[in-house]
């Protein structure tokens, strides 16, 4: 492939992540609403609300770093995107997926929120201060089950490649799911403290810390910071249908398990209260831990 | 490119968009310090859903767009007021709930709350009442969003255009003037 024909389908790629991702996250709204026996906005609301935080005109000045802020985060969620294969077999959707891409996502996953905590503290808000401990804290909490369920699968299939295992699973008309049960159960249940919906939400927690980390930013860097969340999140949700629920093969069924999978964390998040940042830690440390750390074992014997 | 954009008939349909997105899309702060702060709660949750009329709380002054004024002000709460309107981010809009804002309501003769909420801050939209119920607080968000579609809610152009005289309006009432600039 030329050049151009790459960075076009990068950019498509992005293109569709982020609508489906605004849609997903308008979907959430419209489900909480009837879960909470209300109407709900359209689903079609969080393309508005970017739209009217782009259109903004003014913006704050804390200083350099907390300019660079959500470009960081954006351009992290765009890089773990396009190393996510989207499709099975494709020339195209498969964008930069390499040999060790599975490593190289651990560690993507966690500087978007890294490079945003250094920005955070410039605009010298308390409540952002807290949120970013809270928030680093809770990283320390969940991406321990989390690595240790992907070095059981990377184990067990010794490979490091997203595109092998959904091969193996494509291949095999099975899911890692069924075969690495403990490891799959661990990671199911740390999805909810990932997108740090409720009970996970004490980082932005808009009734106590006045929505934490994102305090200080408004307008244009705002509508910049949910473009970015909704390629993260979809970014997320296709990582973890890669691993587990099969891959996909082409866009359809990626949406389909996609959506599938996310109605998850909604739907307790629906009816959750919010946990104190102790319990989230300890929540996420005990059953997942314990799960993840039995399929390591079952892995390596 | 540069002749597109800076084409009369484009920046038209440029501005029809954002006022469009503008007015589906009202994340609101609300200031509850008076008694009407007590019509918020029953407009935003199951019986009266604004958020289905693409209304919503926001967090901090610097991601919302509305500033809901519920009912009197003290003059001590004045103060926070203004630098919470000048922390947003523009456009922004100002609600007055209640007769208070208006003429006083009932407090008309107090001697610590003030009479007229625009003498210190615009106001794009009055709701009178005392206090109003939900159903006249979701109109007078219809208001708000029918004067942002014809692009008439220009209050903080207002309050920058004559920062002077509302300055000067403000400072009559609070003495301790130890205030960043504007928008800091």
């Amino acid at each position: 492939m030329t050049f151009w024909q790459i960075l076009g389908i990068a950019l498509l790629t992005i293109l569709i992540a982020f609508i489906t991702g605004l849609f997903y996250m308008g979907i959430r709204r419209k489900v909480i609403a009837r879960v909470q026996n209300r109407y709900g906005p359209p689903v079609y609301q969080n393309f508005l609300d970017v739209m009217k935080l782009w259109s903004k005109d003014s913006n704050i000045h804390h200083g350099i770093m907390q300019h660079l802020a959500p470009l960081w985060m954006i351009s992290m969620s765009i890089a773990t995107l396009l190393f996510v294969p989207i499709a099975y077999k494709s020339h195209f959707w498969t964008n930069f997926t390499f040999n060790g891409d599975l490593i190289l996502l651990l560690y993507l996953m966690v500087f978007g929120s890294l490079g945003f905590a250094l920005g955070v503290g410039q605009t010298g808000n308390p409540n952002s201060a807290i949120g970013v401990s809270r928030g680093l804290t809770q990283l320390v909490g969940y991406e321990l089950p989390w690595v240790i369920a992907l070095i059981a699968v990377m184990i067990q299939y010794k490979t490091t490649s997203l595109t092998d295992l959904v091969a193996f699973q494509q291949q095999h008309h099975t899911w890692i799911a069924f075969q690495q049960p403990f490891a799959f159960l661990a990671a199911f249940l740390l999805i909810p403290a990932m997108f740090h919906y409720s009970p996970y939400d004490v980082i932005v927690a808009p009734a106590e810390l006045a929505s934490g980390p994102i305090s200080e930013f408004g307008g244009k860097y705002l509508g910049l910071m949910m473009s970015s969340s909704s390629i993260f999140m979809f970014a997320k949700l296709a990582l973890f249908v890669d691993i587990f629920l099969g891959g996909a093969q082409n866009w359809l069924w990626m949406i389909i398990k996609t959506l599938t999978l996310y109605m998850w964390p909604v739907l307790w998040s629906a009816i959750s209260p919010r946990y104190r940042t102790e319990q989230s830690i300890w929540s996420v440390w005990k059953w997942p831990l314990i799960l993840s750390v039995l399929g390591l074992i079952i892995a390596s014997v | 490119m540069n002749y597109v954009l800076n084409d009369r008939e484009s920046s038209k349909i440029i501005e029809f968009i954002k006022n469009f997105a503008r007015k589906n899309s009202l994340w609101i702060a609300a200031y509850g310090t008076g008694c009407g702060a007590i019509e918020i709660p029953p407009t935003m949750t199951s019986r009266y859903d604004a958020e289905r009329l693409s209304i919503r709380g926001a967090a901090t002054p610097r991601q919302a767009d509305v500033l809901l004024i519920t009912g009197y002000l003290a003059v001590k709460t004045l103060k926070r007021v203004i630098r919470t309107y000048e922390q947003m981010q523009d456009p922004k809009y100002v609600i007055g709930f209640g007769s208070c804002t208006i003429n006083g309501g009932m407090y008309w003769d107090s001697y610590n709350t003030i009479k007229q909420l625009g003498l210190y801050i615009p106001v794009d939209v009055y709701i009178n009442g005392c206090m109003p119920r939900p159903e006249a607080v979701i109109a007078g968000f219809a208001k708000l969003q029918e004067m942002i579609g014809k692009g008439e809610a220009n209050g903080w152009k207002h309050y920058k255009e004559n920062l002077e005289w509302y300055r000067q309006n403000q400072q009559r009432l609070i003495k301790n003037w130890k205030m960043p600039d504007f928008n800091w």
